[in-house]
């Protein structure tokens, strides 16, 4: 039920993250989803891809840093209240976020939710005790 | 194994009084043919015949760096320039190059000691040695070279450069010995790995690492990468070339120093005092051998710490601690005295850290700003900020606590710290471009 994410370590500088996304594009190496951390002096870009052994093998080549986490995605209805019946769900559970990102679905209904989280089997368990739709990582990285 | 028994292991007693011997001629020798330490010693009301102990060393002058930059090219050779056989140069990197002459006799001399510090490294006649120091002016190529022929290994004469050339050869040659600079060898390991193949799984068996300061947790790390004995050597072109000290491989602990043909003194960087043995301070060597250009009182600018009790190894020479910086590597924060290697050191304890690191020492109105750049690899990358926030605050933590200077950390992404194939850069010191 994860979802392979890759990070990478990019410095805070002109035209580095650039770099990582035309050598995505020169493997053929689709984006899902991405978010962008960063601090004064470097930044950490985390991302689902079309396939992740693929750009992690071609962005190391490159010279790159490059991590991976299993994150969950979560999908929830595109409404008020959407997010935060899920994190009453782990706050209950006493499981704490990382981070998180997310995006809406081309058909606008529901949104998906990466989650990195503390404990994330305990959260898997949680999420799917409550019915809550836990998205594979195949069916998200063809999206 | 020793190379020369007799001499290696010479109770401290005979080699006293073989250096005494010595001395009294090579201080003749330099009065009667070379006019720089005539003069010096006239100045200083010194005759050769007031030199009677091995104490009276303490008469003589001091030879210093711009002595031989005054006298560049050949002004202090003590022999005719028909006897001379070979020239080395340093690179000239900080002023006026300082240029070496060695005699035929000086070249087998040289080539001996290397002989028998491939010995004590563990090193034999059954050996290849894959030579990656730079062949040309700088001593460390040639001088490995000859002890390796002297001793009669295969000696595989690569030099430096062509990084990828060199780990093709570690790979199809299976060379046993290694010689190159510390950080020279994490950039081979780095590159073997890029190129698919571990160090750990050649023949390779000893790497002989010198030409610039590292530390016992540098020297494990390239251990456990790389699954060598990594031996530390020490010398200097003005001095002779690699060669004047190294460990041996049973006790690892200090660098045996060729006192036979090498007289050591440590002194106090500021007062010239000489220091007793196992206090830290600049070594000072007199050539007590050498024929084409013998240096008296030279002062290496190197700063160590001398141990006279006899190794387990079976030899009696004093060993020198590892090399702890330059007396004019020493940076200056604050009024805080900071050697490279004692960030490395810390780098090294702090996370098992990257050994690609530089600092910057910057002056931002009146004060001084050291700045530590360090290298993020895999092993500490984490895709959560706090992490590596943590691991930058450790360091500035433990930089603090052991030196007392506050440095700002900077992660840096890989290989974006300009790689050496020699001596590595460790500091850019923007203060005296100002």
């Amino acid at each position: 039920m994860k979802v392979e994410q890759i990070s990478i370590f990019l410095e805070n500088r002109a035209g580095r993250l650039e770099e990582v996304t035309r050598i995505l594009a020169e493997n053929e190496v689709s984006i899902r989803a991405l978010s962008l951390a960063d601090t004064s002096d470097f930044g950490i870009l985390r991302l689902i891809v079309s396939d992740h052994e693929k750009a992690k093998k071609a962005l190391k080549e490159n010279g790159f840093t490059v991590g991976r986490t299993s994150v969950v995605a979560v999908e929830v209805d595109d409404q008020p209240g959407g997010l935060n019946a899920i994190l009453q769900i782990l706050s209950a559970g006493g499981v704490n976020v990382e981070y998180m990102y997310a995006f809406v679905q081309q058909s606008s209904k529901t949104a998906i939710i990466v989650f990195r989280f503390d404990k994330t089997d305990q959260a898997i368990e949680l999420l799917g005790k409550k019915g809550i739709k836990i998205i594979p990582g195949e069916t998200l990285y063809n999206l | 194994m020793i190379y020369d028994v007799e001499m290696e292991t010479l109770p401290r007693e005979d080699l006293e009084a073989l250096q005494l011997k010595r001395l009294k001629a090579l201080v003749e020798r330099v009065h009667a043919n070379v006019g720089f330490y005539r003069q010096k010693f006239d100045e200083m009301g010194v005759k050769p015949s007031d030199i009677r102990t091995l104490d009276d060393l303490k008469l003589l002058p001091f030879t210093e760096k711009q002595d031989l930059r005054n006298h560049y090219p050949f002004g202090l050779f003590a022999v005719p320039k028909e006897n001379v056989v070979r020239i080395h140069a340093s690179s000239g990197t900080t002023g006026r190059s300082t240029v070496v002459g060695y005699t035929h006799r000086d070249v087998r001399n040289w080539a001996k000691l290397m002989a028998r510090c491939f010995v004590a490294s563990g090193a034999s006649p059954k050996d290849i040695i894959h030579n990656a120091y730079g062949y040309g002016l700088f001593t460390g190529g040639l001088g490995a070279h000859y002890g390796a022929e002297e001793m009669g290994a295969i000696i595989v004469p690569v030099s430096g450069g062509g990084t990828k050339r060199q780990v093709m050869l570690l790979k199809d040659f299976g060379p046993t010995v290694i010689c190159c600079t510390p950080s020279y060898a994490l950039v081979l390991h780095e590159a073997a790995l890029e190129a698919g193949v571990n160090i750990k799984d050649l023949p390779l068996r000893i790497g002989i690492f010198g030409a610039e300061p590292w530390t016992e947790e540098m020297r494990r790390d390239i251990e456990d990468k790389m699954g060598i004995t990594a031996i530390d050597i020490y010398g200097l072109s003005e001095i002779m070339g690699p060669g004047v000290g190294i460990e041996c491989n049973i006790a690892q602990k200090g660098l045996h120093i060729m006192e036979d043909h090498f007289l050591v003194e440590i002194i106090d960087p500021d007062t010239c005092e000489v220091l007793p043995p196992g206090e830290i301070g600049e070594l000072v060597i007199t050539t007590l051998t050498k024929e084409a250009q013998p240096l008296i009182r030279y002062r290496t600018r190197d700063i160590t710490k001398l141990d006279v009790v006899p190794c387990r190894c079976g030899r009696t020479f004093a060993r020198m601690h590892r090399m702890m910086g330059r007396s004019d590597d020493m940076l200056i924060i604050r009024g805080v005295n900071v050697f490279p290697s004692q960030i490395e050191s810390i780098l090294l304890e702090t996370e098992g850290l990257a050994p690609h690191y530089l600092l910057v020492v910057k002056r931002e109105g009146n004060l001084d700003t050291l700045e530590v750049q360090v290298e993020v690899d895999e092993k500490l990358f984490s895709d959560e900020i706090k992490n590596l926030q943590r691991i930058e605050g450790k360091i500035v933590k433990n930089i603090k606590d052991y030196l007392g200077v506050t440095a700002q950390v900077k992660l840096k992404e890989p290989r974006s710290i300009q790689r050496s194939e020699g001596k590595a850069q460790r500091i850019l010191d923007l203060r005296k471009t100002n």
